[in-house]
């Protein structure tokens, strides 16, 4: 049994996605039962892995006991494992929640379905994470985003169906764009296995063909984790979606295109190619800098919590790419560590903003007023996130920047911890103007005292796991750090 | 040098963080809830002064909490200079624990709870500050402080009381993260540790070039010492409750700052590194202009708190300029500054707190004969006045003494000059209200009668007024802990 956790980890998720219509015939209780029932089980199996793997190293599964190159591998090492357990615990935790949200956000005769294609769409992530075949990773970015633009259309507001179009023809681009790639690098190698293209590759890197798919792997992948300038799609995707599709694409869409992305760069091509051949790390690095001001500016001048997030996001991805794009052991750390640390923050933020939502209906800022005291628990969570989000430390936020500055002046490229410092400004600007508006502004008329107005315990209980857990890997950072610090050896070390 | 293990570092910045959780629960009850403020800040005192001995015998406390992340330890060290900041906050606690409930109550505050909750949480971070063995651990805490202190400042809620709460923590936030974490992160980068060591840790690794760039970022993201220009979150902050300026703005935010401009001289860059290139002197100069602009700007506030601000400000670069001057007596003048000015600047907010409560008068222009009417809170007001010109048998003239000694070992007899000017500088501004309380009519309409503030109010600022005069004759316990220190970060030279 365990020997097959590496494929069950992923098949739990599609019986379950399959077995949701069937019991959503009983109730909807039912189906929410089995939609947890298969992001636990995922996440136990995960957890097996990810310890397996720090124990004995690399797991190589053959589905259906073909050899690769010929059949399709699944292989885990410290990266992938580790993302592998993120996502699966993140989607649990939403699903967890999703029960109240959903009556409250969705139309009833839309909420069963809504949990089938939840399941599918988180199938279709851990599947990227998990394979290690390069037309399999594509089949399931299909798979993650057709159910994504299912997630966000399905919302009650007019925009949701602007929002999920526009993220289609993005999204739709980017997929051919990778599906492209693939075709190139199965012309001049003929296989489609990770390590094996990894073999054979370094004779042809000055191959126009190869370099052609490289450029399309890059551009696709960096349109998925909406690198600016590629980044209009989200924050319409994030802000007109329900809150729990908010919440999953921020906390693990985005993560997982970014591990494709390491994984294209890393495993796939090597670290040699992009520093003698194509250069592309000035280019991943300048764009990275622009994101990371450019989100954090963008994400000031916004009214509405959800896009204030959602621009935020476009600034984190930068860091993520920055790090990267570093070419060194620290900056993977950082950067897998950001993986980590904004899953959690961003997670637990969109989370209590949900909660808002249920309790209250509105995303407005400037309508926060009061909030902390009719949501003191809610509004803690908040509070952590968004000192996670500016990087004090003791937070996750802190662990993840702290790597980067060091990785840039490591590269001799100290002009990027400035621009670390000063978007950690501007973080803390426009997360401090929410913060006063929950605490510290006075309603201008006198509402009666209307109590204590909290999220149901079903809601509270997962945004404050993953507002708690930003605090604990803040304060025993060692373990993920050491996780890290393996896959950045093996990634860096060929 | 003996070292021993020992966790009661740790426990004196706990004792106030479990505090918090019980002000928390006991809301409801205002006795109660006032008792934990008060039981905790005499724990803490009495845990601080528990380790006196042993520091006096010349061995160090050592204890580490936690690791972070691989160089990175949450770890403290209880050593002579740590006591000196360490033994004022928690002591003047306890004082301000008494006066805070005859001002909060008698000004009818809300959100009270709230506000002790905040003011445990900024001890628990000054004890933080005070004992940290490691920039990380120091660094931690004072975040910690300049976020807790925040609700502290805003607590009117008032569209002022936000602005200048606003002001507050975009200087001491911002300067730390911008240039401060910067620092940081450059020592880590150059020298690969971050441990306090006496003597310093980037001496010989790198260039002079790049060692004074860390130290002046260093310089400017410790706002809270006070240097112009990063000096005006000290007025803004003056929105807050006057309990909150007398400990927060006179002793712990701000000798927190001055504390750890201390700690990085002697401790990150050392003497002799900071003599080598010339460092400490031009850090003496730009502090001196602050000492004389900051009194200059003191002299045309009309508001009593305003005034005490800028004279913070300028009493805080005294600390900056006698550790600057990188000799015996310089280091050993900073030093016992640190309680110095705290004894007095705060009696000076207690009374600025009591006239505010009792007479409702808040401007300086407004004081004519109150010294009849608040005759224990204005000479209370006089003992802290002196002291801050120096004149004896005050505590603040051995500072000053000590200071200028500092500047003829250093040879930088301009120094001297400076103190005096301040020194005539404060009396110009102090003098005049002594004057008017004391030698000028009360004005028509008023009764001459005796009216003083509660007695919670007035007890602890004549104690903390004795203190003064204590410390003047203490003086050979101070300079006795000062020499510890010289003799650690200067190798007994």
């Amino acid at each position: 049994m365990i020997a097959h956790f590496p494929i069950l980890v992923i098949v739990v998720l599609l019986v379950a996605a399959a077995i949701v219509p069937l019991v959503g015939r009983i109730n909807r209780t039912a189906s929410w039962l089995t939609a947890c029932a298969g992001c636990l089980a995922s996440f136990l199996m995960a957890v097996s892995i990810l310890s397996t793997v720090l124990d004995s190293g690399r797991i190589s599964y053959w589905l259906g006991n073909w050899a690769p190159p010929f059949g399709i591998e699944y292989a885990y090492d410290p990266l992938n494992a580790f993302v592998l357990v993120l996502v699966s615990f993140v989607a649990f935790m939403v699903a967890v929640y999703a029960r109240d949200s959903l009556e409250k956000e969705l139309d009833p005769h839309r909420i069963t379905p809504f949990y089938a294609v939840y399941m599918l769409f988180v199938a279709g992530l851990m599947g990227m994470v998990a394979t290690a075949d390069l037309f399999n990773l594509y089949v399931f970015l299909e798979i993650t985003s057709i159910a994504g633009y299912v997630l966000i259309a399905v919302g009650r507001k007019r925009e949701s169906l602007m929002a999920s179009f526009t993220y289609l023809v993005m999204g739709t681009i980017a997929a051919t764009f990778v599906l492209l790639g693939i075709g190139y690098l199965y012309m001049v190698t003929g296989t489609l296995n990770m390590a094996d293209l990894a073999r054979l590759l370094p004779d042809l890197y000055h191959s126009k063909v190869v370099l052609t798919a490289f450029a399309f792997f890059t551009v696709g992948l960096t349109i998925k984790i909406a690198l600016f300038p590629l980044h209009n799609w989200l924050p319409n995707a994030y802000a007109f979606a329900p809150s729990v599709t908010s919440t999953i694409m921020a906390a693990t869409a985005t993560k997982v295109g970014a591990y494709a992305l390491i994984r294209v760069m890393f495993t796939v091509f090597q670290p040699e190619f992009e520093i003698t051949v194509v250069h592309v790390t000035q280019v991943l690095l300048f764009l990275a800098t622009i994101a990371i001001l450019a989100g954090s500016i963008l994400a000031v001048a916004q009214t509405d919590i959800k896009k204030m997030l959602a621009y935020s996001s476009i600034g984190q991805i930068g860091y993520i790419v920055l790090g990267v794009a570093l070419m060194n052991h620290l900056g993977m750390i950082g950067s897998i560590m950001h993986i980590l640390n904004h899953a959690l923050m961003k997670g637990g933020l969109f989370l209590v903003v949900g909660a808002i939502v249920y309790r209250h209906g509105f995303t407005h800022i400037q309508d926060f007023v009061g909030l902390g005291r009719k949501m003191p628990f809610t509004m803690a969570a908040f509070t952590i996130g968004a000192l996670s989000m500016i990087g004090v430390p003791l937070t996750v936020g802190f662990v993840s920047k702290w790597y980067l500055a060091l990785a840039s002046l490591d590269a001799g490229m100290w002009y990027f911890v400035p621009v670390l410092l000063i978007s950690s400004l501007i973080t803390a600007v426009y997360f401090w103007r929410v913060i006063d508006n929950i605490y510290f502004k006075k309603t201008e008329k006198e509402e009666p005292a209307t109590g204590i107005q909290e999220a149901p315990i079903g809601m509270l209980v997962p945004t404050f796991v993953l507002a708690l857990l930003c605090i604990v890997f803040g304060i025993f950072a060692s373990f993920p750090i050491s996780v890290a610090e393996q896959a950045a050896t093996l990634l860096l070390m060929r | 040098m003996e070292i021993i293990q020992s966790a009661a570092p740790l426990y004196a910045v706990l004792v106030s963080l479990l505090a918090v959780v019980l002000i928390g629960v006991s809301g409801r009850n205002p006795n109660l809830r006032e008792s934990w403020t008060i039981i905790a800040a005499l724990i803490k005192f009495s845990i601080v002064v528990s380790m006196l001995p042993k520091i006096l015998d010349g061995t160090i406390i050592e204890y580490t909490a936690f690791s972070v992340m691989p160089g990175l330890d949450i770890a403290f060290r209880v050593d002579p200079l740590a006591m000196f900041f360490a033994l004022t906050a928690s002591l003047l606690w306890i004082v301000t624990a008494f006066y805070c409930i005859g001002y909060m109550r008698a000004g009818k505050e809300k959100n009270q709870t709230r506000f002790y909750m905040c003011f445990a949480v900024a001890l628990s971070a000054a004890m933080g500050i005070a004992f940290s063995a490691n920039l990380f651990t120091l660094f931690v805490f004072y975040e910690v402080l300049s976020l807790c202190t925040y609700p502290l400042v805003v607590h009117k809620q008032t569209p002022e009381a936000i602005k200048g709460a606003r002001t507050y923590l975009f200087y001491l936030l911002g300067s730390s993260i911008a240039f401060q974490l910067a620092a940081i992160i450059l020592t880590y980068h150059y020298a690969g540790t971050l441990e306090f060591v006496a003597g310093g840790i980037l001496a010989g690794t790198a260039s002079n070039g790049v060692i004074t760039l860390i130290f002046i970022l260093f310089i400017a993201g410790i706002a809270k010492a006070g240097i112009m220009p990063l000096h005006i979150w000290l007025p803004a902050a003056m929105v807050a409750p006057t309990p909150v300026s007398a400990l927060l703005h006179a002793v712990a935010v701000v000798k927190a700052g001055v504390f750890t401009v201390v700690k990085v001289v002697l401790f990150v860059f050392g003497v002799d590194l900071l003599k080598e290139i010339g460092l400490g002197m031009a850090l003496a100069y730009v502090a001196s202009f602050t000492i004389i602009v900051a009194s200059i700007m003191a002299m045309r506030q009309d508001n009593l708190k305003a005034r005490l601000a800028y004279s913070t400000v300028s009493q805080l670069s005294y600390i900056v300029v006698a550790v600057a001057l990188l000799s015996a007596s310089g280091i050993t003048a900073s030093l016992i500054h640190i309680m110095i000015h705290a004894y007095g600047k705060i009696t000076l907010f207690f009374v600025a707190g009591a006239i505010y409560i009792a007479a409702h008068k808040t401007k300086v222009s407004e004081l004519d004969g109150i010294g009849r009417q608040m005759p224990f809170t204005m000479i209370a007001f006089t003992i802290g006045a002196f002291s801050m010109i120096g004149v004896p048998p005050f505590a603040g003239f051995i500072s000053k003494w000590y200071m200028a000694l500092g500047a003829i070992e250093a040879n930088m007899y301009p120094i001297i000059g400076v103190i005096i000017l301040s020194s005539i500088l404060n009396a110009c501004y102090f003098m005049p209200i002594v004057y008017a309380a004391f030698f000028k009519p009360v004005p028509l309409g008023e009764s001459a009668k005796m009216h003083e503030a509660p007695a919670h109010m007035v007890v602890p600022l004549c104690f903390t007024a004795f203190g003064v005069l204590v410390l003047f004759f203490a003086s050979p316990f101070l300079l006795n802990l000062a020499r510890m220190v010289v003799t650690s970060v200067t190798g007994g030279s």
